[in-house]
């Protein structure tokens, strides 16, 4: 049987989880607690703290794993861990929530720092009302023009599929370069 | 038992407070990661501070306040070798080079700036030596740590920030499409821009430039803001190896292994 694995990061409570869930064939193996500072108990009550834990079968002889990483900084020992061997990673930004876009920034910066695997950046809660443009984003996020960034919507499967698509063309673009 | 430790457990604004709080005479040693510094203290005010080979002497300081030129700086270390601080200040002061006033504003100044200096150390060791007063043969000055601390916090804090926004000096810098014209730059930025080059990490930039990490965070932090560059990979570094990332080494297979991830995912 041969594995391989993507990551799936970002700040805290930007719907890593979910994104997971959408597509996993099985139910997500999550590392979920309490949480426990007022602050973030206000955004959502429980949160990741070593990873969440999805798969694909593509085949009898192959399957994808989808690796969340835990959002909150004081777990973020994890990181390098699960980036290793990742066949790329994706970003999520909780479009409306721009207090956490310098942290988004800061995460995309250290996944690239520990490999120089493809990544997109996926801009969830694009069906809320108060949602940031993705031009707006991709500004607050300083992402140059040839970086990937998708509309998502964490719930929807149809959207969390194409960001995994288009994830696995960059793959494919880099591997034909 | 004496006062010694980590500085990553301990932090210089946390020793200057106790210091100052304890109203402690002694000297403050830190062993850096590449100099040492002594800050030394009477009754719990700073003193007298010397990081790496400056020995925090009068001509020094005033050299470097431009309030001696180079070759008054030179004579004087030919020729007043012996002499003390004290009374080399006495001596300036009555040929009329300077006056009290310049030597104890500069002296503070300097001494000040040295302290500022090691609130970005976040590794090394300290020990306080009560044994080691303030040397004798500089002139002492009487500071109070409150101001000092506060800004000491207020650096450590900055650097916290600095450290989320660019969490590795070990990247490259490039340019982006914006031109650089009618753009004001400071000295130290226009140090930093020089070598902006995706071979140079902002690490080795920091080191020839002789700035601090925190500085050249400052500066990197405000070129990003104003989209004059952008982070990158060094160039020409050889890339980490990705354990695993694939089971077979075959590129061709590779290829197969994403085509047929990309074929079941679009059918789900």
């Amino acid at each position: 049987m041969q594995t391989v694995k993507m990551v799936v990061t970002g700040p805290f409570s930007a719907g890593k989880t979910q994104f997971i869930q959408s597509v996993s064939e099985i139910d997500v193996v999550a590392t979920e607690r309490k949480i426990s500072t007022d602050e973030e108990k206000s955004v959502k009550s429980a949160t990741t703290v070593a990873m969440d834990f999805g798969r694909i079968t593509v085949d009898n002889d192959l399957v994808l794993y989808l690796f969340g990483t835990p959002g909150q900084k004081r777990f973020d020992f994890m990181w390098e861990i699960l980036s290793e061997g990742m066949l790329g990673f994706i970003v999520m930004v909780d479009s409306t929530r721009p207090e956490t876009f310098r942290e988004a920034r800061s995460i995309l910066e250290t996944f690239r720092a520990y490999a120089p695997t493809p990544f997109v950046v996926a801009a969830n809660k694009q069906d809320v009302e108060d949602a940031w443009d993705l031009d707006d984003i991709r500004h607050a996020l300083r992402l140059d023009s040839n970086t990937k960034l998708l509309p998502c919507v964490a719930t929807n499967r149809d959207t969390v599929k194409a960001v995994l698509l288009e994830l696995l063309y960059s793959i494919i673009q880099e591997m034909e370069s | 038992m004496a006062l010694r430790g980590n500085l990553r457990d301990f932090t210089v604004t946390q020793l200057l407070n106790l210091i100052n709080l304890a109203g402690k005479t002694g000297t403050l040693v830190l062993d850096g990661v590449s100099e040492q510094a002594q800050i030394s203290f009477r009754d719990g005010k700073l003193a007298y501070a010397r990081v790496g080979k400056e020995d925090g002497s009068l001509a020094l300081v005033l050299h470097k306040a431009n309030k001696i030129n180079a070759n008054q700086y030179r004579a004087i270390a030919d020729r007043a070798g012996q002499m003390t601080d004290k009374e080399l200040g006495l001596l300036l002061i009555n040929a009329g080079y300077v006056t009290q006033e310049d030597i104890l504003t500069n002296l503070q100044g300097y001494f000040t700036e040295l302290v500022r200096k090691l609130f970005t150390w976040v590794e090394g060791f300290f020990r306080f030596e009560n044994e080691i007063l303030p040397p004798d043969d500089r002139i002492n000055v009487r500071l109070d740590l409150e101001n000092i601390i506060i800004e000491g916090s207020r650096q450590l804090r900055e650097l916290e920030q600095l450290q989320d926004e660019i969490p590795s000096l070990d990247m490259a810098l490039k340019f982006t499409d914006r031109p650089l014209t009618n753009v004001n730059l400071s000295v130290d930025e226009w140090k930093v821009v020089k070598f902006v080059d995706p071979k140079n990490t902002m690490r080795q930039i920091a080191k020839t430039n002789g700035l601090s990490d925190i500085e050249v965070r400052r500066i990197v932090y405000g070129l990003l803001q104003a989209g004059l560059v952008e982070l990158t990979r060094p160039a020409g570094v050889p890339t980490p190896p990705n354990p695993k990332q694939f089971p077979t080494q075959d590129k061709e297979e590779q290829k197969t292994l994403i085509n047929k991830l990309i074929g079941r995912i679009r059918t789900m």
